[in-house]
């Protein structure tokens, strides 16, 4: 145990590079090794041609909130130190979108289209989350 | 070929709901079965079809508690919230194929003393995407998964929580008329605006309960619903529809559209009438602001228009349409949308304890997971 009380992902061989990723620094996506599609969250098979042959890629790390939600109740104990929290819905220029918590973004900022970059936070050893700030 | 009137719902029961209960859940969805099928004027051993609610009870415990000899068809339809009226479509096309005459659809929950919401979903399948990229970050429990909808809805369209406080407080009228509710004392608009932020914008009052209970409903072959007990409830029209990006709401390309955009337009081409027709509906209620999207995703109003819709009593029983004339996951109690289905069959049948009036017309909805959805219209038989 290394008091980390928080839920934690378990990852597969389909999402495990995604992890990895986020571990070195870097926000990875599939894309498509045959039409060049990307998609998230990483998953086998390609819903545009079908292909099961998947690269990574690096994303930018930029991109712009889509939504939003600021949570005001831990529906898990592990979060009762933090609230209140926000949690981001963002579009990437790659096509996708990620879910992650604001970090150094006040409320009152938030908007549609607010653009932002995406940092990492290392909640644990073997665990490194997003998160996204301002530009 | 079509499911148009290939079932009527003959029986309806429910048991005590509560907050707080010692019981098991099988136990409530036993009796709201009993009580369903003894509605319907039929004996337990009469059911051959079942689909019970995912998570609860399973054939067998049917059969054994019931002394069922030929049980003929069980499935389930694990939809979430849209479980129980995808589940009409499932009874429909195994009654018309003749392989069952009387299906029943059932549920039990210990929703309030059992397991919580942000518990449970931890262990739900459907929720397994969520769970590995969204749950590390905070993003749990329902609430905080569809308010990004809300606020997406408010942001381009103006939307206000004033608006849904509507929705609680028509709601709460509603539960407060009725003799099995657990939430009757009335509140107001200020009541909703005072209570406390769950995850922005949905607050305490757009919240539904977590409740004690069981609910449960028959679905009959039309040639024995004429001969049974009470009146039979036709269902003319019934469709599920799965939203784009269905395990994950942050990837959907529209916020603000839910399954159920997919499935209205079937079902209502198949009942052959419009929302013009409709004399009240018992739309999933979630939250607030999953009644609104859905009355835009019905077709009630235009997209985006759903806000001014409810507004100014619109959705009371005196209102341009009644909506969840019996309080509702909001404030009846949270079975799922079972509770739903029973209502509209007594409010079709004239037997509800806040009756439309001449209600001959109506629709029940069901929502869950990310967005899945499912419609089915009925008229008094």
């Amino acid at each position: 145990m290394d008091g980390y009380d928080k839920l934690v992902p378990t990852p597969t061989p389909d999402t495990q590079p995604y992890w990895d990723g986020l571990r070195d620094g870097r926000l990875r996506l599939q894309r498509c090794a045959d039409c060049g599609k990307v998609r998230h969250y990483p998953r086998p098979v390609c819903d545009s041609c079908w292909s099961m042959n998947v690269d990574w890629m690096d994303a930018a790390g930029r991109g712009t909130v889509h939504s939003w939600t600021i949570t005001h109740y831990a529906f898990h104990p592990g979060f009762k130190g933090e609230l209140p929290y926000i949690l981001l819905t963002v579009d990437l220029p790659e096509g996708v979108r990620m879910n992650a918590r604001a970090r150094g973004i006040d409320a009152s900022a938030l908007r549609i289209g607010l653009p932002v970059k995406i940092a990492f936070d290392p909640v644990k050893d073997d665990l490194t989350l997003p998160v996204f700030e301002p530009t | 070929m079509s499911l148009y009137e290939a079932g009527a719902v003959t029986g309806v029961g429910e048991t005590k709901y509560l907050r707080g209960t010692d019981r098991s859940a099988l136990s409530f969805q036993l009796e709201a079965s009993l009580n369903a099928i003894r509605d319907a004027g039929l004996k337990p051993s009469d059911i051959d079809g079942l689909i019970p609610y995912g998570h609860g009870a399973v054939a067998e415990d049917f059969i054994t508690n019931f002394g069922i000899e030929d049980l003929r068809f069980s499935a389930t339809t694990p939809m979430g919230g849209a479980s129980a009226v995808a589940a009409i479509q499932c009874a429909l096309a195994v009654i018309q194929a003749g392989i069952c005459k009387h299906v029943l659809i059932s549920l039990g929950r210990t929703g309030y003393s059992g397991g919580r919401i942000g518990t449970r979903v931890q262990q739900m399948p459907q929720f397994k995407v969520i769970g590995e990229f969204e749950m590390p970050l905070g993003a749990i429990a329902p609430a905080q998964l569809y308010a990004p909808m809300a606020r997406r809805h408010m942001e381009l369209y103006g939307t206000t929580s004033r608006q849904l406080a509507e929705i609680a407080v028509t709601t709460r009228y509603h539960a407060s008329l009725q003799s099995n509710a657990t939430m009757k004392n009335p509140i107001t608009i200020e009541d909703h605006q005072s209570s406390r932020m769950i995850s922005d914008p949905l607050r305490l009052l757009d919240c539904s309960l977590e409740s004690d209970g069981g609910a449960a409903v028959v679905i009959s072959a039309p040639d024995r619903a004429r001969d049974l007990a009470k009146r039979p409830v036709m269902v003319m029209g019934v469709a599920e529809g799965h939203p784009d990006s269905p395990s994950a709401i942050t990837q959907r390309p529209d916020l603000t559209t839910l399954g159920l955009a997919k499935a209205a337009p079937k079902a209502f081409a198949m009942a052959g009438v419009t929302p013009a027709d409709i004399d009240v509906a018992e739309v999933y209620d979630c939250f607030t602001y999953i009644v609104m999207c859905q009355l835009e995703d019905l077709g009630f109003c235009k997209k985006g228009e759903g806000g001014g819709f409810v507004q100014d009593g619109a959705l009371g029983l005196n209102g341009r349409l009644p909506v969840n004339t019996h309080g509702g996951l909001l404030s009846q109690a949270h079975m799922a949308g079972m509770n739903h289905i029973v209502e509209l069959a007594r409010q079709l049948r004239g037997e509800a304890d806040a009756q439309v009036p001449d209600a001959e017309i109506g629709l029940v909805t069901g929502y869950g997971d990310m967005g899945d959805g499912a419609l089915a219209i009925m008229r008094r038989g």
